[in-house]
């Protein structure tokens, strides 16, 4: 299924249209077909204008089977279209979804245009002549509705059927299996006009200028990594171990070696983080991928990295937790965890991206502040940016501007903690005549470096990594607001709740309404600029994917103003449209 | 600097001062380290020393090389970073029973069976000294400690058959008390190529003395040791009259003439496995010594000539073509 979803994914940023999309799938690699837990799913929102989610309530939904339907069908548009593979709907298949009686013919359908089509039955038809046997034959089930659903949107049909021919290039019955069957359902929709009225989506005509690809959040980061370790002219190591939604960064770069990339799968997520360490200390830049088990994991290592002065990259693909949670579920939750989770005081920074293309710019700021601050970095992602696609105009060249790492020259006098203007400290790396020094876990003496319990200089240390870490606000913008400096409804937001928000705010400002979107690539240190920003709106709602983490932060820096969060620990992103309600709400209360 | 100039063991001392408990093997240790590295010749600037957490651990402050003394039990995976991000570098792990073998055992098994170059010694004490005598994974059955009031019940590791089963291409062990012995010994591991894991017998003079004894002291260490020398028959003893042979799948005790010649750099583990079992006999001496010493690629040659290999077939990656695959469409 999730295959079928990226092959129309791919034809229709072809045709030129703006996308966004939600694949949502289970733990289990091979959970039992046919049952509730076991349903696959990929919604795609595509449109001829700006887009910023994969879509709040579908106008199409394609049910393999009665699981699938009776799980989704609620969140369908009044009216919209189930297309319903009648084959899949045996007694024993209602019994795999718990249904007593058929959904198709008890009513639960009313009001959406259900097309019943034994999609099983015809696929096999068009197949009859291949000699397959019968499991193959049904596998290619999927390429038929495919075939379907392309006529029904006037997608062509020949970048699928090009894939086709390199996915199975050893196997040539499948591709003319697969081929046939997209075909057929092509014709299928066009010959008996199943459909009443056939979609053509055009393509976006007031896109920028530029060059564009595809773009799905891990992928992002796994460039933007390699990208930031270029742009500081430092080659990149990572240090990994896999786990769900994460895994993708590091297969992804373990392909580009040929870019000076360095990747190890560890033993554990510790091994992971403390690899990176070592090879940052040896003069690459250092990073790990994981998610929020693996994060808590590598919480010393990662207290060792901040007082060692390293440079390091963290990257938490967040997940549903605690503990082992919902792994192939969205949540925010981690952003206590990444703010304070360590021993001692331990500011890191942290940086969080918005949307799958904006993982790309946010991986490079956090190599840009791991190195030119000498400090680890979390850069926080989540499932529903790692796993989700949208279309991403590629900077030009020339905007990524480098800022190249310079280790140390003078061994005269030489102190690893001599520090510039930003505080940060010296790098002088292994293999270096006459900078030999010692680093380590134990508190250092503020000039010499070496190991110190000296009460005042652990007062001195202390505050000086905090100064370190808060000056980097010097180096972050305040972040732009979408919509008036001023007015009723301020709504501050971080990660992927990007898209629902900035949606729900537009619709408000369509309407006349005056409210102002607010996002959040810097979270700690926290930009300068907010405060008076907070104070031009009589209302702040905070929505995230979590108990009201960020709200709790802004609340106890800035008491002045009153924060109000909004929360969703569904596993599930916010929709637009639950959003605006939740916003109308306010609105009402404050007339 | 980067001329070869003839270091001695002094150039390598660090001007801190040294706070091991007075009488602690670790002076021992540290002094064979450095004469070791005068006598092979490195340059100092490529020494690293990384440890983890433990009383032998604060040995990289009392080295004028590089060095990290980092977090309990990690010291294997940075210093993998280490090796693996340079390996040119001469990368040292400093460990002990506690953190090597408890803690960080994971981590040390997984670098011996990657075959990192590291030159990895574990000061075993078998107790837990930095946080005052608590029972460690290579304390003996039935020990009594601050947390085994009435003897421990665990069973301990053998750390050579540990490493052993984990596929280490060096292991051999020495002793604190034998400063030529080490010093010879680790003149092999320094020149191994891979991962050379080295026991050192380490007598912890405040929470578990002379826990050695009955087999270093110089009275007994001859009849109750036996110094495995590679192409040399096993002879041990005061006269050097006694032997050891194979007997299928056992050691026996045998005539000096009759004694087996010890070959360590053995493809098969068997006989250096039946090594570690002497001390189920206590009539048996125990083995020291190189108990293995084999070739084979390391982690970093691999890691480095996979990147030569995709960069020589795909050509150097340029930031440009990251970004702008072939799948890019332009709107113009």
């Amino acid at each position: 299924m999730q295959l079928t979803g990226t092959q129309f994914t791919d034809t229709t940023a072809k045709v030129g249209n703006d996308l966004a999309t939600f694949p949502d799938f289970p733990a289990e690699i091979r959970a039992p077909a046919g049952s509730r837990a076991g349903v696959s799913g990929f919604q795609i929102h595509f449109s001829s204008h700006d887009i910023y989610t994969p879509g709040d309530a579908p106008s199409v939904l394609v049910a393999m089977n009665p699981a699938a339907l009776i799980t989704n069908y609620e969140d369908l548009q009044p009216g919209g279209i189930i297309l319903v593979n009648t084959g899949a709907f045996t007694a024993a298949d209602l019994k795999k979804a718990e249904l007593d009686v058929n959904p198709l013919t008890d009513g639960t359908l009313k009001g959406f245009r259900v097309i019943e089509e034994d999609i099983n039955q015809r696929t096999t038809e068009a197949l009859a002549d291949l000699g397959l046997g019968k499991k193959d034959v049904l596998r290619c089930k999927n390429f038929y509705t495919l075939g379907m659903v392309y006529w029904l949107y006037s997608r062509p049909m020949e970048p699928t059927l090009e894939w086709l021919q390199k996915k199975f290039a050893k196997k040539p019955e499948l591709i003319e299996a697969n081929s046939r069957a997209l075909k057929a359902g092509y014709n299928h929709g066009e010959l008996l006009r199943l459909f009443q009225g056939r979609y053509e989506v055009p393509k976006v005509e007031d896109a920028p200028k530029g060059h564009y690809r595809n773009i799905m959040g891990n992928e992002a980061v796994a460039i933007g990594l390699v990208a930031g370790a270029k742009l500081a002219n430092l080659k990149p190591f990572l240090g990994s171990y896999p786990i769900t939604p994460a895994t993708d960064i590091l297969q992804h770069m373990a392909l580009l070696k040929n870019y000076d990339v360095i990747t190890c799968q560890m033993e554990d997520e510790i091994a992971g983080i403390c690899t990176a360490i070592g090879a940052s200390f040896a003069g690459r830049l250092g990073m790990t991928t994981t998610s929020g088990p693996g994060l808590a994991l590598k919480t010393e290592a990662a207290g060792l990295a901040a007082i060692t002065e390293l440079p390091l990259v963290i990257v938490n693909v967040q997940r549903g937790g605690p503990s082992t949670g919902l792994p192939t579920k969205v949540e925010q939750s981690d952003l206590l965890q990444s703010m304070f989770g360590r021993n001692g005081d331990c500011p890191i920074p942290v940086v969080a991206c918005a949307t799958p293309s904006d993982a790309f710019d946010c991986a490079v700021e956090a190599c840009r502040i791991a190195t030119e601050y000498m400090t680890p970095v979390i850069l926080l992602s989540d499932n529903y940016i790692a796993n989700g696609t949208e279309p991403w105009k590629l900077p030009v060249m020339d905007e990524l501007k480098p800022f190249p790492m310079t280790f140390a020259t003078d061994p005269e006098g030489f102190s690893p903690y001599t520090r510039d203007e930003k505080l940060a400290r010296n790098w002088a790396k292994p293999g270096t005549p006459g900078f030999e020094h010692r680093i380590g876990g134990l508190e250092k003496d503020a000039v010499t470096g070496n190991v110190s319990y000296v009460p005042e200089n652990h007062q001195v240390m202390t505050e000086t990594r905090e100064a370190k870490v808060m000056g980097i606000r010097e180096s972050i913008p305040t972040p732009p607001l979408n919509g008036e400096a001023t007015g009723d409804l301020l709504v501050v937001a971080w990660g992927s709740t990007f898209g629902a928000t900035r949606a729900a705010v537009e619709r408000l400002q369509k309407e006349g309404v005056k409210a102002t979107h607010l996002h959040m690539r810097h979270l700690w240190p926290l930009p300068h600029g907010l405060l008076e920003i907070f104070k031009g709106f009589k209302r702040i709602i905070v929505p995230e994917m979590n108990r009201g983490q960020l709200a709790w932060v802004l609340q106890s820096r800035y008491p002045e103003v009153r924060f109000e969060s909004y929360d969703k620990v569904k596993g599930k992103p916010f929709q637009a449209r639950e959003l605006k309600a939740h916003f109308e709400t306010i609105l009402e209360e404050m007339s | 600097m980067s001329e070869v100039q003839q270091l001695k063991a002094k150039d390598f001392k660090s001007d801190q001062e040294v706070r091991w408990c007075p009488g602690c093997g670790d002076y021992s240790i540290i002094s064979g380290v450095q004469k070791t590295l005068a006598e092979v010749g490195v340059k100092k600037e490529n020494v690293v020393f990384i440890s983890g957490i433990g009383c032998s651990s604060r040995f990289p402050y009392y080295m004028d090389t590089y060095g990290m003394h980092s977090i309990h039990g990690r010291a294997n995976a940075i210093a993998t970073g280490v090796k693996v991000a340079n390996p040119e570098l001469d990368v040292w792990v400093i460990t002990g029973d506690g953190d090597g073998l408890s803690i960080g055992g994971n981590h040390m098994i997984h670098s011996l069976r990657r075959n990192v170059g590291l030159k990895i010694i574990l000061f075993n004490n078998e107790i837990y000294g930095l946080t005052k005598g608590q029972y460690s994974p290579t304390s003996p059955q039935g020990l009594k400690t601050k947390t085994s009031p009435y003897g421990s019940v665990d069973a301990p590791f053998d750390p050579m058959q540990l490493a052993l089963g984990a596929g280490a291409t060096f292991v051999a062990r020495t002793m604190d008390v034998s400063p030529k012995h080490m010093k010879e010994v680790l003149a092999v591991a320094a020149r191994h190529k891979g991962a050379a894991f080295v026991e050192v017998w380490q007598n912890c003079v405040i929470f578990n003395n002379d826990t050695f004894k009955g087999w270093t002291e110089k009275a007994v260490r001859d009849e109750m040791t036996i110094s495995l020398v590679a192409g040399e028959p096993m002879i041990y003893g005061k006269e050097r009259d006694k032997g050891l042979k194979f007997d299928h799948t056992a050691i026996v005790k045998c005539s000096a003439d009759e004694a087996a010649v010890w070959d360590p750099t053995q493809e098969s583990m068997g006989q250096a496995f039946l090594m570690t079992q002497l001390d189920k006999d206590p009539s048996m001496p125990r083995p020291m010594g190189v108990l293995r010493q084999v070739t084979s690629p390391t982690l970093e040659e691999l890691v480095h000539d996979q990147v030569d290999e995709v960069t020589d077939k795909r050509g150097t990656g340029e930031l440009k073509d990251l970004l702008y695959t072939p799948d890019v469409w332009e709107v113009k």
